[in-house]
């Protein structure tokens, strides 16, 4: 089973970097809900054998993260009527190679860190590091609220890989909340958006400038 | 017991979201703030430890500090909910009632919590709740402030969990069966995984102390601070940041015990002074008297946090000064709102004389100022003399010579600004707000103040203790 946890760790990297390289809102979205379903995918699949609480999570992954907040996502976008695609504040061609720059940091600082025999020959905490800082990159270097967003969900997915190594150790109760709390932060966060766009008539957090030194 | 401590306030929210009358609710706030600081003083007197869930809940010394400091600056600000409420009487209140007393059982929650899993939840819980305290105004300004804080927040949040995870993950590779239980950490530290401790107490310190609003990640504070109502200013720089900190020395005692505690020192130390530095920087020539404070405050948990890496008797200083702030931070941004209220702006280009125009509350805002920024004979004097004390104890000269000029920039800049305010005469083309002092919205100010003087003057023997025991709780872990 724990074979394929490498190449859907390959795949969630590959997904950052269609992140960080598209212009289009709407692929945007749909690349962090694929990153969303492998995640629980790979929660299924970190485990060597079939047991009820890794599906159950895994299942709750793929809904929420693959289904309901991509959804909600966008329904914003739908409802506030921008299909524009993105201005960043730094070219796709530089994130990208920002992106590369940071997976080859969060590979080489990943070595420095001692595993447990049981991850040695898996790749979860350079993946977790460098979805993470994947993560960070978007936020920082777009304009759109809608896109910082997917931003944090892709911040959120990384350390949600790094949460997979501790499956066995967390107690089942901080499991559901980190989801909960997941859905009700990205839940207000959507409330928020609708304003700022029925305040602005956009979603352009370049607009949200009134507030400097 | 520790149960109770976050229920009832948590039942005072309920009622608040049920009680159909506008005028009647917001007296719930006040009623729910009194019942709970009854009830932390119930258990300050017990002898027996105050815990449940097998030691998820913990009243502990830290805990002995922080959780009495939080109920009473509550307390404090919570009587002059009613008169807010009614001088903005044509807002609904039904969300600002409750989501204040859901914040003040987070609040509690955070303090007592001794499971990082469920601290961390509750810290979540405390940015939920406070988003609707922020956005209470509803325009384009407050909506802007309230984006930057839950995304900023969000951020710091996801690092702490992230850095949660690292430390479960150091206790994981040292064989033990993943506790997330503070008590157990600090038990089992020697064990810890070196590189994973070190890189979790980084992200960790960076999680939370976003909370906290340490610079550089203090981005969100000034926006926040300058558009939320004044209370909710004050209960944010006085509460949430009294809970972050809580947060990270929690994390300092397993390094402490782990042996690692000069690691965790020198950031501190060096956060804790460019913390002091930016806040003096952004000061100078602030126009904009409540973005001051929101300054004020970054400026403040940098010396908290330099105490803690200064260690020994700065130590306990950090603890003293933890009071003194959270309560100084009460009047002055209580006062700060009554200003704000008599004249409607916040920016000292139109605001002028204030100690003409409402001589208590420009007094107190006055006063204020003196404390916060450690002159005699107020509390914050007194700790951050402590602080200094500390400095030269243990030989570190350059840091205290550091420290010692940064709080005079800070003087200096932070004085400009408020002599502006209470100064001169109001300028004649004033609208009249029809905003007077009243006994609502300058008594509550005035108490708090009052325990500033006081801690000023003498450390009652109790409070002295308990400090003592909870610097020594977080350098020695006992």
């Amino acid at each position: 089973m724990s074979t394929a946890v490498d190449p859907l760790l390959v795949l969630i990297l590959m997904l950052n970097f269609l992140l960080l390289g598209t212009s289009r809102l709407r692929s945007a979205i749909n690349a962090s809900a694929m990153q969303g379903a492998l995640l629980g995918l790979l929660t299924v699949f970190v485990h060597g054998e079939l047991s009820a609480r890794p599906l159950v999570v895994g299942a709750a992954a793929i809904a929420i993260k693959g289904l309901l907040i991509p959804g909600m996502l966008h329904r914003a976008l739908r409802d506030a009527a921008i299909r524009r695609e993105i201005e960043p504040y730094v070219s796709f061609v530089t994130s990208l190679i920002l992106g590369a720059v940071a997976t080859g940091a969060a590979v080489l600082f990943a070595d420095r860190l001692p595993l447990a025999p049981e991850h040695q020959e898996l790749l979860l905490v350079p993946a977790s590091l460098a979805t993470v800082l994947a993560g960070f990159l978007i936020m920082s270097t777009r304009r759109k609220a809608i896109t910082q967003v997917v931003g944090y969900l892709v911040l959120e997915n990384g350390i949600f890989v790094m949460g997979l190594t501790l499956h066995d150790a967390m107690p089942s109760l901080v499991e559901i909340g980190v989801l909960l709390d997941l859905l009700v932060a990205i839940f207000v966060i959507g409330i928020v958006i609708n304003h700022i766009n029925r305040e602005f008539g956009s979603l352009d957090v370049a607009q949200l400038d009134a507030l400097k030194e | 017991m520790a149960v109770a401590l976050f229920l009832v306030p948590l039942i005072f929210a309920l009622a608040a979201f049920l009680v159909p009358s506008s005028r009647v609710r917001p007296w719930l706030v006040p009623l729910g703030a009194a019942a709970h600081l009854g009830l932390v003083i119930v258990a300050l007197r017990e002898n027996a430890d105050v815990s449940a869930f097998s030691g998820w809940l913990v009243l502990d010394k830290l805990g002995r500090v922080a959780l009495p400091l939080v109920s009473t600056l509550f307390a404090g600000c919570s009587l002059y909910v009613p008169t807010y409420l009614r001088l903005r009487s044509e807002r609904p209140n039904r969300v600002f009632c409750g989501a204040l007393l859901t914040f003040l059982s987070m609040m509690t929650l955070i303090i007592i919590s001794h499971h990082m899993g469920l601290m961390w939840v509750a810290l979540e819980a405390t940015t939920l709740a406070t988003a609707p305290l922020l956005y209470f105004n509803q325009n384009a300004r407050s909506l802007e402030a309230t984006w930057k804080y839950l995304l900023i927040g969000g951020t710091g949040i996801a690092l702490a969990l992230l850095g949660s995870f690292f430390l479960a993950y150091s206790a994981l590779h040292a064989g033990i069966h993943g506790s997330l239980l503070i008590d157990e950490l600090v038990r089992d530290a020697p064990l810890l995984s070196r590189p994973w401790l070190h890189t979790a107490f980084i992200v960790l310190f960076v999680g939370y102390g976003t909370k906290m609003g340490l610079a550089p990640m203090h981005t969100w504070k000034p926006d926040a601070y300058g558009e939320a109502p004044g209370l909710v200013g004050a209960l944010l720089a006085g509460g949430l940041t009294t809970c972050a900190f809580l947060a990270i020395l929690r994390f300092y005692q397993v390094c402490a015990a782990a042996g690692e505690g000069a690691f965790a020192r020198e950031i501190m130390v060096v956060m804790g002074l460019l913390s002091m530095a930016v806040a003096g920087v952004f000061m100078a020539r602030q126009r904009d008297y409540k973005r001051m404070l929101a300054y004020s405050s970054v400026e403040h948990m940098g010396i908290l946090v330099l105490g803690i890496g200064i260690g020994g008797l700065a130590a306990f200083g950090a603890m003293l000064h933890l009071v003194n702030n959270a309560l100084t931070e009460g009047v002055l941004f209580i006062a700060a709102a009554n200003i704000h209220r008599a004249y409607g702006t916040k920016t000292i280009d139109t605001v002028g004389g204030a100690l003409r125009r409402v001589p208590a509350s420009a007094a107190l805002f006055l006063a204020g100022f003196f404390a916060v920024t450690g002159s005699p004979p107020f509390g914050p004097f007194l700790s951050e003399f402590t602080i200094l004390r500390g400095a030269f104890d243990s030989g570190r000269y350059g840091i205290a010579a550091a420290f010692l000029a940064l709080l005079f920039v800070v003087f200096v800049g932070m004085g400009g600004t408020v002599l502006a305010v209470v100064q001169g005469k109001p300028r004649d083309d004033l609208p009249d707000t029809g905003f007077h002092d009243s006994l609502g919205t300058v008594g509550p100010a005035l108490i708090l103040l009052i325990a500033v003087v006081v801690l000023g003057v003498w450390v009652p023997p109790g409070l002295e203790e308990a400090l003592r025991e909870a610097a020594s709780l977080v350098e020695n872990g006992r």
